[in-house]
């Protein structure tokens, strides 16, 4: 166990300008599991790999515990990269598949066998041990494979897309017996995904990183409610977030014909490059639907209903003056995702009225896409 | 959110016959007439090979965007000239009649003549069968990280081995987990290598535990032996060295040297200190592949570096033996093709020669009649080596190009049964 520090650590490949990894500066703590989040590029595999000592590092230090790694040896590093190999050995039993890692480096025979029905019984495997692996199903070979990595003790798992390669069911599958057997274990992870729904479900952090800089460290639910800025908003929660550019005129931002007035302290805040402007974000949740005529409502034309049983989201346009403005959500430019009671389904060339619920509106600057704090 | 019922297909080369294959069936469920029956290392995918215009392929099921990946490492890897398997394809699109979308495969070609490790280890294990492919092992490894290529899952189940005069060349199988770099770190050749150690050791554990391979068998010190020698040939083609300036034969010593281990020296570091008494040499670039390319260069026959090496002795000896020391190499290149391979190659008959390569086959024709002329005590011709490999030796060799020895209906993938390799 042990926490892990990265103390502005920086990455930069050789020929380029930009850093892959721009002094990141991020410290994990004991036990927690947490999750390296962001589009393709970002930085966070290499990151990932700065840790497992698979990568220079060009500035800065990485610490595991109050140990400086930064130019220790990937295997005297104690940590475990998980899944890397998870092809099992078909005439070994599950017991020996899990330990023989120990067995190469020389651990007694008793030790082994006490560490791998430790790991058996966290894993339910212990009926197991004495099988061989054909007669296990595709979950539980996984688990296998995991205890490969447990048995060894590591201080820290470090896990790399583990589920890219899997078909969508294990996905879903391993995602939830990764999640639970850290919590069992307790052991610092740290965990690389493109996907934000993984982040949001499995983490007990996210970092988001975009260009090799990190946007926001927080629970999902910090991430999800406090968004640090426009790209982090639009990035967690799915379907996004509806972001868009309005002007402000008299205090009030100008979404075509609807108005959402903008507080007093916020106005107060405005920079020169946010052009007397202001970037509003509403998920598609915190939309009512409205009579028309409603204040401040937004006219939206259906294009789509997407029914999923327990809910229904709209995909529209905005129509008319509000058309005009530079509205971006999941559904593409100039539309917005609303969420809709599924029992109550627009049809499609309606034109729906939508308010943002009070309160459930968040503000950015124009210009630096920061969020304002309010 | 429509369904894509179109198959997309993507390949250099696009064979029409790769049309006719099942792709609407999920590969674990493949006929077995469709198939051919070849022993398949461990891998956590379905893999299968079948027929297809006369070759064999090799088809995994993954990942779409992984097996796009893997494909295009594998033509890089191909185009730096790195002994790795050779990539047919990409297929995704793939559904089932009731329309539920079947994973995406990438297809490679099955290499000619090549073996599966497990073919090769058996209850009769020659003591130095495991250090020959071991080196091979490490050669690859090092020529992997000499264009920058990270592995990230070495094994003997990731690699084929082909025979290569008295050793065996190996080859890459598996891209998967590769990533291609301009140069890799200390860092990054040291897990490489850890991980080739500690996976190598395994699967020889695993044909203990099967009992094809014997108990006595020291599988720690086999993948220990893989990074002495993996560390022994990158310090050879990688370290600097410094002399007197009086000693500038070592310049030429160390290019030799690297000839020797089958490498040219492209690039060559030489510093000199301050005043000028000190020198230093690194070698910067180096191409594997001495002897082959001078065989192909003088004959055009195209083979691996051991192989290569052999032929060459016997082409020096050809002008010995000729006395043509004086004569422009090429024409003489020239005649020794005509006058002794070819004869000798072309003298196998036609139903025996998919036993072996040609340059394999003429190498045990060089050791048959080396033997032979022991025996005999006087210098038994070619011509007589020939007949009585072919009649004696030969028809008792299973066929090399390709290994069959397991039944279609035996396809799991813990096959049970390896064919006997002779050794």
């Amino acid at each position: 166990m042990a926490t892990v520090t990265f103390d502005k650590a920086t990455r930069v490949y050789p020929g380029t300008e930009r850093p892959a990894v721009d002094a990141l500066d991020l410290h994990i703590e004991d036990g927690e599991f947490l999750v390296l989040v962001g589009p393709s590029g970002c930085g966070k595999s290499t990151s990932l790999r700065m840790l497992a000592g698979l990568e220079d590092v060009n500035a800065g230090r990485i610490l595991i515990g109050d140990r400086d790694v930064t130019d220790v040896q990937p295997k005297d590093r104690d940590i475990a990269m998980v899944f890397q190999n998870y092809a099992l050995y078909p005439h070994m039993t599950v017991a020996d598949n899990m330990g023989f890692a120990l067995k190469i480096a020389g651990t007694p025979k008793a030790e082994i066998r006490t560490r791998v029905e430790e790991a058996a019984k966290i894993l339910d495997l212990t009926q197991y041990l004495d099988r061989k692996p054909k007669a296990l199903s595709g979950g539980q070979r996984q688990r296998v494979a995991m205890g490969r990595a447990i048995v060894r003790q590591p201080r820290v798992f470090l896990m790399d897309e583990p589920l890219s390669n899997l078909d969508a069911k294990l996905r879903v599958q391993t995602r939830t017996q990764i999640a639970s057997l850290q919590r069992r274990l307790g052991v610092t992870t740290v965990y690389v995904t493109h996907d934000q729904t993984e982040a949001l479900t499995m983490g007990d952090r996210i970092a988001v990183l975009k260009d090799g800089l990190l946007q926001q460290v927080g629970t999902p639910r910090d991430m999800y409610d406090t968004p640090a800025n426009v790209f982090v908003a639009g990035f967690i929660g799915s379907p996004a977030m509806n972001i868009g550019t309005f002007p402000i005129t008299d205090g009030v931002a100008k979404v075509g014909s609807a108005g959402i007035a903008v507080p007093r302290d916020v106005l107060g805040t405005l920079a020169s490059d946010d052009n007397n402007s202001i970037t509003i974000g509403f998920r598609p949740e915190a939309l009512d639907v409205v009579p028309q005529g409603t204040p401040d409502s937004i006219p939206v034309s259906v294009n789509i209903v997407e029914e999923l049983g327990s809910d229904a989201f709209v995909y529209g346009s905005l129509v008319g003056e509000a058309g005009a403005a530079d509205v971006h959500s999941g559904a593409g430019d100039s539309q917005v995702i609303v969420r809709v009671d599924p029992r109550q389904v627009p049809a499609k060339g309606e034109t729906i009225h939508v308010r943002i619920r009070t309160g459930e509106q968040h503000l950015f600057h124009a210009g630096s896409g920061e969020r304002i704090a309010h | 959110m429509t369904p894509r019922t179109r198959l997309q297909i993507t390949a250099a080369a696009p064979d029409p016959a790769l049309l006719d294959l099942p792709w609407d069936v999920p590969l674990a469920d493949w006929p077995a007439e469709r198939l051919a029956a070849l022993p398949r290392g461990i891998s956590r995918h379905t893999v299968r090979f079948a027929r297809l215009s006369g070759r064999v392929v090799a088809i995994k099921e993954i990942g779409e965007t992984v097996a796009y990946r893997e494909y295009e490492l594998l033509r890089q890897l191909g185009r730096l000239d790195v002994p790795s398997v050779e990539p047919v394809g990409v297929i995704t699109g793939r559904t089932a009649p009731d329309g539920e979308p079947l994973e995406a495969v990438l297809i490679t070609q099955h290499l000619r003549f090549s073996l599966p490790y497990r073919a090769l280890f058996s209850q009769a294990l020659r003591p130095d069968t495991a250090t020959r492919l071991i080196d091979a092992l490490a050669v690859l490894l090092v020529r992997l990280h000499l264009v920058g290529f990270y592995w990230g899952d070495v094994s003997l189940s990731n690699t084929l081995f082909r025979r290569d005069a008295e050793t065996f060349a190996a080859y890459l199988v598996d891209a998967e987990t590769g990533d291609l770099h301009d140069e890799l770190t200390p860092g990054q050749r040291a897990y490489d290598l850890e991980v080739a150690r500690v996976n190598i050791i395994g699967e020889l554990m695993d044909l203990q535990a099967g009992e094809f391979l014997d108990e006595d068998v020291d599988a720690v010190a086999i993948g220990d032996a893989l990074a002495e020698r993996y560390e022994e040939l990158w310090s050879a083609l990688t370290s600097s060295e410094s002399f007197g300036l009086n000693e500038r034969w070592r310049v030429q010593a160390r290019i030799e040297r690297l000839n020797d281990l089958g490498f040219d020296v492209g690039e060559l570091d030489i510093t000199t200190d301050i005043d000028g008494t000190t020198v230093r040499i690194q070698p910067k670039v180096v191409d594997a592949g001495h002897h082959s390319r001078r065989l192909m260069r003088l004959t055009g026959l195209d083979v691996q570096e051991n192989q290569a090496r052999r032929l060459l002795n016997d082409l020096d000896q050809y002008v010995a033996a000729m006395d043509r020391q004086n004569d422009d190499e090429t024409f003489v290149a020239h005649d020794w093709l005509t006058d002794v391979f070819e004869p000798a190659v072309r003298a196998v008959p036609r139903d025996l020669r998919p036993k072996l390569e040609p340059a394999q086959l003429y190498h045990e024709l060089l050791d048959h009649r080396w033997f032979l002329s022991e025996a005999q005590k006087r210098d038994v011709p070619m011509r007589e080596a020939v007949k009585s490999y072919t009649q004696d030796i030969l028809p008792n060799r299973p066929d090399e190009e390709s290994i069959l020895g397991v039944s279609a209906a035996d396809l799991r993938e813990d096959t049970d049964v390896i064919p006997v390799v002779r050794d």
